[in-house]
């Protein structure tokens, strides 16, 4: 059973894995809280598009992956803050993208096949050479993050704040997007369009309904992250199905009682603090009395207006 | 190119697409609205794992993708309405549903010899729609309009200010589970028309465009409708007359509508003088700036 480590294919899907689990566990943190789930699903898909252009000019797949998704990325950067306008601008571009995705794949009268496993990824067939690629960008990535930590924090928590206090919040917010996406490009080769979203997005929300602290919440979330990459590629090697079914499917049963369960410790520290705006809901008779009661309490002191 | 109306998979790709535009431009206008576009994708690739499922299980597609969507809706609906936390989960299903559909995919391949059967899922197969798929549609699609005209006014009030719709009596979170289900139900049908990648084209796109343009409800969705039809049969007769090399329809459904929407973008933002610009709001209201 555990004989498979001494392959070498698998040693190398291994280390491939790892190393993206963790940038992709610190990353899905920050685009959770600044709001950007789908474009972290928008963007994988985007690459496709541009891998399958690549392929039909002839030029390495990296190349059409890096141009489509930076160029998508500054675009979604520039684009409204308002996370309703922003959604549907970022899913229209991705509907583009992938329609000259399409193009480019009918056009393309060859065996498609490399595009294809772009999409659905092909964690067991990494060579050497890519493991050393992919482990050296890891450590570039993790230092541009670690240098960039504090201003994308604060400017991912309060942006308002952030931009009076002189942090380039909209450039922080440009330059973080094209750092997802160089990731993007280069992980979406080893593990795929449709597994690299769910390392991205998957330990990061699970940590967010565990820890508040956001560095915390991060390490929990690099090691939720390399315990799904490594049982996924495990449970892979010695079944018979796809390593994204695996990995998709520890995520989510990971996720889901700690979804279900998590008023139980989320709610005692929260609501201490500021009710809940679907609390303050009340049938119409109540609400006329609850109002006198804030205004005869409040007329003493109220916080947040002693400016 | 008339003589290619002769053939019954020309009717039913022209009817079908007709159909699914005009059902998904209403649907879509309100997914606008309410900021559920994310909510879309989702269920779009939901019903990708459903296509994939029925493939395995060799019963229709449209059937398996109804199946899991209407499911999905369900699920979603009950797990909250937060508009922040929702992302997150809504993110979590759509992971989970891509892990069953490649599953589902690995499964009917290496049980069949078709490994392109994922692809036409992915990227729509109007043209292999058989006439039992619209007459499916016709049904489905007719009841949810009609369920859509019946409901309009408290579900536009609720999409637009779901407060104060509360607190006039109006039921929020029934409405808006009965909306994600009717959204199930369209997104499952334009998944048939244009593939699981390419949905925004006919369920955002048209909306977004109209929205831009006009802000009288049933104006925007007059319009939404006129604009996904043009799309779908545009796209349709130039993949039928398109000249040498056979491009898919979904090519140029998707650039015509993504097209369409930067323009009325564009023009938006042209027509509106600068101060009267709304200005993005945490409550999602507009506030206009007068002094700037």
């Amino acid at each position: 059973m555990f004989d498979i480590l001494q392959y070498g294919f698998i040693q190398n899907a291994f280390i491939a894995g790892t190393c993206v689990a963790i940038v992709a566990a610190i990353m899905g943190y920050f685009l959770i809280v600044r709001g950007l789930t789908f474009a972290g699903h928008a963007l994988p898909n985007i690459g496709f598009a541009g891998a399958a252009g690549a392929v039909l000019l002839g030029i390495d797949p990296v190349i059409g992956l890096l141009a489509f998704t930076i160029s998508a990325a500054v675009a979604i950067g520039i684009l409204g803050k308002a996370i309703r306008e922003r959604d549907i601008a970022v899913g229209i571009i991705m509907t583009f993208a992938l329609g000259l995705g399409i193009l480019f794949l009918s056009l393309y009268s060859g065996y498609a096949e490399r595009v294809y496993s772009i999409l659905f990824g092909q964690i067991v067939g990494i060579s050497q050479e890519n493991v050393l690629f992919t482990t050296l960008f890891s450590f570039l990535t993790l230092s541009v993050l670690l240098t960039l930590f504090r201003p994308l924090l604060f400017s991912s928590f309060d942006p308002e704040v952030a931009e009076a206090r002189g942090v380039p919040v909209k450039l922080l917010g440009i330059v973080f997007l094209i750092l997802v996406a160089i990731t993007v490009s280069i992980a979406v080769q080893i593990v795929g369009a449709l597994l690299f979203f769910t390392l991205l997005i998957g330990p990061a929300a699970t940590t967010l309904r565990i820890v508040q602290r956001p560095l915390w919440a991060i390490l929990l979330a690099i090691i939720l992250g390399i315990c799904y990459t490594w049982l996924g590629i495990f449970f892979a090697a010695n079944g018979s199905w796809p390593v994204s079914f695996y990995i998709a499917t520890i995520s989510f049963g990971v996720y889901l009682p700690i979804r279900l369960l998590s008023p139980l410790w989320i709610g005692r520290n929260t609501r201490k603090r500021l009710p809940l705006r679907q609390d303050t809901f009340l049938p119409p008779g109540q609400v006329i009395e609850r109002e006198e009661n804030i205004s005869s309490k409040a007329t003493g002191h109220i916080p947040g207006s002693s400016l | 190119m008339f003589h290619l109306l002769q053939y019954d998979f020309v009717q039913n790709a022209f009817l079908e697409g007709a159909l699914v535009a005009i059902m998904a431009a209403v649907i879509g206008y309100f997914v606008v609205l309410r900021a559920q576009a994310f909510a879309g994708e989702a269920l779009a690739d939901i019903g990708f794992a459903g296509a994939a499922g029925a493939a395995i299980l060799g019963i229709s597609s449209l059937l398996g993708m109804l199946g899991l969507t209407l499911l999905a809706a369900l699920g979603m609906g009950a797990l909250g309405e937060r508009v922040r936390g929702r992302d997150i989960e809504i993110g979590m299903v759509l992971s989970f549903a891509l892990g069953l559909g490649v599953l589902f995919l690995s499964i009917y391949i290496q049980s069949g010899t078709n490994a392109n059967a994922g692809v036409s899922v992915l990227f729509g197969s109007i043209l292999t729609v058989t006439r039992r798929d619209v007459i499916i549609t016709l049904i489905t699609g007719s009841a949810t309009l009609l369920i859509i005209a019946f409901l309009f006014r408290p579900l536009l009030f609720a999409s637009v200010d779901p407060e104060v719709a509360q607190a006039r009596g109006v039921p929020v979170r029934l409405l808006s589970m009965v909306f994600l289900l009717l959204l199930a139900v369209a997104t499952a049908e334009a998944v048939l028309v244009i593939g699981v990648l390419l949905v925004f084209a006919l369920l955002i796109a048209p909306a977004a465009a109209a929205e831009q343009l006009t802000h009288r409800p049933l104006t925007a969705i007059i319009l939404a409708v006129i604009l996904g039809l043009a799309f779908t049969w545009g796209g349709l007769i130039l993949a039928f007359v398109g000249t040498g090399r056979h491009l898919p329809a979904s090519f140029y459904i998707s650039a015509m509508a993504a097209l369409t929407y930067f323009a009325s973008v564009l023009i938006a933002r042209f027509r509106t003088p600068r101060r009267y610009r709304p200005l993005p709001h945490p409550s999602r209201e507009c506030v206009p700036v007068h002094a700037r």
